[in-house]
């Protein structure tokens, strides 16, 4: 079974997916970065792609791609470094990028390599959802890749429905009108869309994301879903000086205990 | 050949709608009404009304007498230049504005390179009393401040794109997010035939006027709507997309896409995205793009900040890869020459962007009955820097 599904089986509350960049802080940080994630436990490990033009994600992200494409990483170098990463890292892997760089390496052999690294899911922002299914899916399945989706307070019903039924391992709730790393508003707005989601009874579980930064606003969101994502707050804390890996233990450790 | 865009946003292989979930609410709904807003006559009379009276078209289609006897050949002007604002763009504008009006939003964000968008877009927000934002690259900024200042004075709020390279794509990026963060009051008014379905159909049809003016006066001035040529600069596209629109399925007319070749398209300094591009996807839509072989986007570079875009709108690239229309090159020195050869010629400072066109003329033999048209996109005056800097005149 998948490690992402096999995760929900076992835990359905205050799920942990930490995402950084690949490439960043440093050009080999990679899977020392992955690594300390399992030990301080981290449930799901997500790991960005570097992209030139990321249009989905705010400053913090924005920078974190700048510096590792400047430190030279690349979607191949990065394949290359998570070749044996699975004699080290037992959790969930996720892979998120957009597309251009996936497609100029190739998706099929992307895939491949995906499924040889042990790769567990995708997250592909800007994939459409109808060339997911036509094109892409049987490629992923073949390749016991989950393809993760994601939803915002916009996403009308019908759609989440969809998405529900073409979605595997969890969904990614978006938690407000934003890029990645904007401040989280406790907003009635906000609490309206968590109960209408959760009324909804999706087959999937879902995790939220965007302005997930700390203890305070991941208890927040595990009330509303199976755990939370948290990503710019993260690169912010290993952006920090001092030792990578206590930077790492510190920072999850404050935000799930 | 038959151009058309099919349901999903595609010319052949080139267009679609890759865009995150964000923002596929607003894609959505611009992509279930926009059509059936063009159409209502409502919206058709307003338009066309503003064309008319605000714009002042339809522009002119005039015989260049002087530049024919020298390239042997009938060359008509298309006289983009004389619209209000300067350039075609305000044709999209004021279409995309009235298209705003209809979907409820009360708010405008656009991007702008050169700054000829934003002008055009800071123009009919005032004209309608709308909030208008308009992302400019940090470094654009630097080298376009009279086109700053008029969106300023224009009232528009000029939004500095601090990230990336701080130019065109990166405007781009920086509009699409603030759409992301405003996603249900807002509009995004993109200027040219770029970006996720149903946008550059949309675009190409405020500007199709262009080709459907042509035809007509083309007819009144010559016996025949075809000319032998159509000719126009393509950076995202929209002004070729316009004087293309009508002749897309009309074999006997050419259509020729001049490129900006910068600095030659050797040198590592081009724009020349069909010579240097593979399809890739950028900003919503799968499309040629100039990128590194890991598919990150390469800086493109031209003397005209209205041509440096990594991209070309996707019906373009789709008219590139099926011979439809005949792409061409043409080096900063090139146009720049070219630029003062016509306003020797004919008395028209033309905008450097549109000087490209111009210059196309030299890779090309006509026989003496050719009909050729140039669509002269816009007017020099934001150039005059940059002439009086290259200085050879």
């Amino acid at each position: 079974m998948n490690r992402i599904e096999e995760l929900f089986k076992h835990k359905s509350d205050r799920v942990l997916n930490v995402y950084f960049t690949a490439g960043y802080p440093q050009l080999d940080d990679t899977t020392a970065i992955m690594e300390q994630l399992e030990v301080s436990g981290a449930d799901l490990i997500e790991v960005g792609i570097p992209f030139s033009d990321p249009i989905a994600d705010g400053p913090t992200i924005q920078d974190s791609n700048g510096v590792a494409l400047d430190n030279g990483m690349t979607l191949k170098l990065l394949l290359e470094q998570l070749k044996g990463v699975r004699e080290k890292v037992s959790i969930p892997i996720i892979l998120m990028g957009y597309i251009n760089p996936i497609v100029q390496y190739g998706i099929e052999q992307f895939c491949k390599d995906c499924q040889e690294i042990g790769v567990d899911g995708l997250i592909l922002p800007d994939l459409p959802m109808f060339e997911y299914i036509e094109v892409h899916k049987p490629l992923f399945d073949k390749h016991g890749l989950l393809n993760i989706f994601l939803i915002t307070p916009q996403t009308s019903e019908s759609r989440i429905r969809d998405i529900d039924e073409n979605s595997s391992g969890f969904i990614y709730m978006v938690s407000s009108a934003s890029t990645t790393g904007a401040k989280a508003q406790v907003s009635g707005d906000q609490e309206a869309y968590f109960a209408r989601i959760k009324a909804m009874d999706l087959k999937n579980p879902t995790l939220i994301g965007f302005g997930i930064s700390n203890k305070e606003t991941f208890d927040k969101a595990s009330a509303n879903a199976n755990g939370a994502i948290i990503g710019s707050a993260f690169i912010k804390a290993i952006s920090k000086e001092g030792n990578l890996n206590d930077n790492i233990d510190e920072f999850v450790k404050s935000v799930i205990s | 050949m038959k151009v058309k865009v099919d349901e999903r946003g595609y010319y052949g292989n080139f267009g679609g709608a890759y865009i995150p979930e964000m923002l596929y609410p607003n894609i959505e709904e611009l992509r279930d009404n926009y059509e059936r807003i063009m159409a209502e006559p409502d919206f058709q009379e307003q338009f066309q009304s503003l064309l008319k009276d605000f714009v002042g078209r339809p522009t002119p289609l005039y015989k260049a007498e002087r530049l024919s006897e020298k390239y042997g050949a009938k060359i008509y002007l298309k006289r983009e230049d004389l619209c209000h604002t300067g350039a075609h763009k305000v044709n999209n504008t004021i279409g995309q504005i009235l298209m705003a009006q209809r979907l409820g939003k009360k708010k405008i964000i656009a991007e702008t390179g050169a700054g000829q968008h934003g002008v055009a877009t800071a123009t009919v927000c005032a004209l309608m009393g709308v909030e208008c934002i308009v992302y400019m690259g940090a470094v654009d900024i630097e080298r376009q401040k009279p086109n700053v200042e008029r969106m300023r004075i224009l009232g528009a709020e000029v939004r500095a794109a601090e990230s990336g390279s701080k130019t065109l794509k990166d405007a781009t990026n920086e509009a699409m997010r603030h759409w992301i963060n405003n996603p249900t009051d807002t509009h995004y008014i993109i200027g040219s035939v770029v970006g996720p379905h149903p946008y550059p159909e949309m675009v190409a049809r405020f500007q199709s006027v262009i080709s459907e003016e042509i035809k007509k006066q083309l007819q009144e001035q010559e016996g025949q709507t075809n000319p032998d040529y159509v000719i126009a600069c393509v950076g995202g596209g929209s002004n070729a997309a316009g004087a293309f629109y009508h002749y897309y399925d009309d074999e006997d007319v050419q259509l020729v896409a001049v490129e900006a070749a910068g600095k030659g398209n050797h040198t590592g300094e081009s724009a020349a995205t069909t010579v240097l591009g593979k399809p890739g996807v950028l900003h919503g839509s799968r499309t040629l793009l100039m990128q590194t072989e890991d598919g990150q986007v390469v800086e493109p570079y031209s003397i005209s900040a209205g041509l440096d875009y990594p991209g070309i709108g996707p019906v373009h690239a789709h008219l590139y890869e099926t011979g439809r229309a005949k792409f061409y090159s043409v080096t900063d020195e090139e146009a720049m020459k070219s630029g003062i050869q016509l306003s020797r010629l004919e008395g028209i400072i033309p905008a450097i962007e549109t000087a490209h066109a111009f210059a196309a003329l030299n890779q090309m033999s006509f026989k003496p009955e050719d009909i050729v048209v140039i669509n002269l996109s816009g007017r020099g005056d934001k150039d005059l820097e940059t002439y009086i800097k290259w200085g050879k005149y």
